[in-house]
């Protein structure tokens, strides 16, 4: 199987698109001859040409509420968000809008929009930058949150959004674009709402999502060292979520340790507990434990700004916590 | 078509007192002129998108009485199979793209109409509808300058109808006494036009679609015109001053537009009464209608979240 990086994933995915669907293009800032903020449509401008690569102005509520327009029109639009953060000033469009329109028109219109962005912290750029709103997106209905924390799962989950005809947030990390991983070459799709269990064993089981999907292997290699075998869940999408394979482990592990990015309270962690303990209560030997961001903005300062994200060490203390109890 | 709407917002009026009609109520009474004389030159693939008070636009596009009533009404009839409310009328048979209730969103919407038929080599206007209130926020000035440095064949038409809700447009809007000027901050022609003279309006319209249609790229209009009631139906709108609410009776666009039939010589007295006569009972017709009609069933509340 081929090795490709996370961010050549996403290029492949998006060339795929614009190669096998005519009504497929882009739309964001800088994706053109500057070739992405993370340089991931890195020569598309070139190859695909203006009129199929737009370069925007600085404007995120008039280009993802130009992509819903477009959408409705029967038009395939990909719009990138630089980053998650600027997603809040497309509020309006995302939320109001995009998510509403099929619901509100009483089924008459589609917006088979996909709004790419940039979700996390741990690049050095302060608080502004740094947010994972992911689990925000995941409250509303009518979107679909898609949030892959491998290339495999980049390349496959972004093959079944551009089939979609409701809108779709596909929210990428900024720290896995250099990441790397094996990636079959048969054209394979990964479906909504089925989550990925990267690891098994059976003393507990770790949920998460995004590149904590990643720290949370780490952590359980860890603690294979120490004789503790986790089974670690990737969720892979937020909305839909796959409860079911959650449940499941718990059932047979009994102990559940959730892992996200973002600060806890009020986080999508929350959520995941919450239908653990309602599912699978009777199963469970320890309370469910949560691990996640700091409650604080993202200080820049490099050592103040890994205290506040979650890392493996962390994550391992959590599960040593819940199996000894 | 005027007497239609404004016959039909009266119906409105006196259900909502009837709790047929729940939630928001924004009638169009008085700016009929605006509707009826700007989508009357559209051809039907054209797009229509406009704000929440949108039953007048509705109506003049050519969706039934019938069907926006028992929308409004919550039932499973209404164009929006009761799913949107007043707010929210959409009928993708007459490409009328919708109703939009947060101000100045529909703007970013109609400007990706506008694109797709650009990209598509497609013949067809977007013509975007939007209140006074709408030029303060965000996304009135991000469409504005995407669809000039894009250049989109959209039209957005400005109803300044002098308030943004309560406040008056004198106080929120630094340039309120010319509001077509601000489109040529951006490049985009600014027009400015009657909003009571269905005529005028029309003319107008007819010569920017001819522009538009030409690959010119878009334009912007602001139609003067009032509301004669208050903004919604719980407003008894006592902000306003009698002085101008006289003013503007005496401009209403429908007796106006009657009494220069009459000069023409191209209507009757009786002719006139006929239509009234005809719109009465259509408005009582869709009033029927809407009550008669069943309300959605437990199970549509699931359907159309996302396609099936």
């Amino acid at each position: 199987m081929p090795v490709i990086t996370y961010r050549e994933a996403v290029a492949q995915a998006l060339r795929e698109a614009l190669d096998e669907d005519s009504r497929v293009f882009l739309m964001g800032e800088d994706i053109g001859p500057y070739g992405g903020a993370f340089a991931v449509t890195k020569g598309f401008w070139d190859q695909y040409g203006q009129e199929r690569i737009k370069d925007s102005p600085l404007s995120e509520s008039a280009i993802v509420g130009a992509g819903v327009g477009a959408a409705m029109a029967g038009l395939r639009p990909i719009v990138e968000l630089m980053t998650i953060n600027f997603s809040l000033l497309a509020m309006d469009q995302i939320v109001n809008h995009a998510a509403k329109i099929r619901y509100m028109s009483g089924d008459q219109f589609s917006v088979p929009l996909v709004i790419r962005t940039v979700t996390g912290g741990g690049a050095s750029v302060a608080a502004t930058h740094s947010q994972s709103f992911e689990g925000w997106f995941a409250s509303v209905p009518g979107l679909h949150v898609v949030v892959p924390s491998t290339p495999q799962d980049a390349l496959g989950l972004f093959r079944t959004c551009r089939d979609l005809n409701d809108p779709v947030i596909f929210i990428e990390h900024i720290l896995l674009y250099g990441s790397q991983g094996e990636v079959p070459d048969d054209g394979y799709k990964i479906p909504l709402g089925q989550a990925e269990v990267t690891r098994t064993g059976s003393d507990v089981t770790i949920v998460s999502f995004s590149r904590m999907a990643q720290v949370s292997l780490a952590a359980a290699e860890e603690l294979a060292q120490e004789g503790i075998q986790a089974d670690v869940i990737d969720l892979r999408t937020l909305r839909p979520l796959d409860a079911d394979s959650m449940v499941e482990s718990v059932r047979k592990t009994h102990r559940a340790v959730v892992v996200e990015e973002a600060s806890g309270l009020g986080g999508f962690g929350g959520e995941i507990a919450s239908q653990i303990q309602e599912r699978a209560f009777d199963y469970l030997d320890a309370p469910v434990r949560r691990v996640a961001g700091e409650e604080v903005p993202m200080p820049y300062s490099m050592p103040l700004e890994r205290l506040a994200i979650p890392d493996a060490q962390k994550v391992a203390q959590a599960v040593r916590e819940v199996v000894r109890r | 078509m005027m007497r239609l709407i404004r016959e039909f917002e009266r119906e409105c009026e006196r259900q909502y007192t009837r709790g047929n009609i729940r939630g928001f109520l924004h009638v169009y009474t008085g700016e009929e002129a605006i509707a009826v004389g700007a989508i009357s030159t559209l051809a039907p693939e054209d797009y229509v998108v406009t704000h929440y008070r949108d039953h007048g636009q509705a109506l003049a596009r050519g969706l039934s009485a019938n069907a926006v009533m028992a929308e409004l009404f919550g039932k499973a009839t209404g164009c929006s199979k009761g799913k949107g409310g007043s707010m929210h009328l959409f009928d993708a048979s007459k490409n009328f793209m919708g109703g939009y209730a947060i101000v100045g969103g529909q703007l970013p919407i109609a400007t990706g109409l506008a694109l797709a038929s650009l990209q598509k080599g497609e013949d067809q206007v977007s013509l975007c509808f939007m209140g006074d209130g709408a030029l303060n926020e965000g996304e009135f000035h991000e469409s504005m300058n995407l669809a000039a440095v894009w250049n989109l064949p959209v039209i957005f038409f400005c109803e300044n109808n002098l308030y943004g809700m309560g406040a008056p447009s004198a106080t929120t809007l630094a340039v309120h006494q010319q509001m077509y000027k601000l489109a040529e901050a951006y490049g985009i022609p600014g027009h400015r036009v009657d909003g009571n003279d269905v005529l005028a309006v029309h003319d107008l319209m007819r010569e920017l679609n001819r522009y538009v249609r030409g690959g010119n790229g878009p334009v912007f209009v602001e139609a003067q015109t009032y509301r004669l009631q208050g903004h919604s139906i719980a407003d008894p709108a006592n902000y306003r001053p009698a002085e101008e609410v006289e003013y503007w009776r005496a401009r209403d666009p429908i007796p106006r537009f009657q009494q220069w039939l009459m000069a023409e010589g191209l209507a009757s007295e009786e002719e006139i009464a006929q239509i009234d006569a005809a719109v009465d009972e259509e408005v009582v017709a869709a009033a029927e209608f809407a009550e008669s009609s069943p309300f959605p069933e437990p199970e549509d509340l699931y359907a159309g979240v996302y396609q099936d």
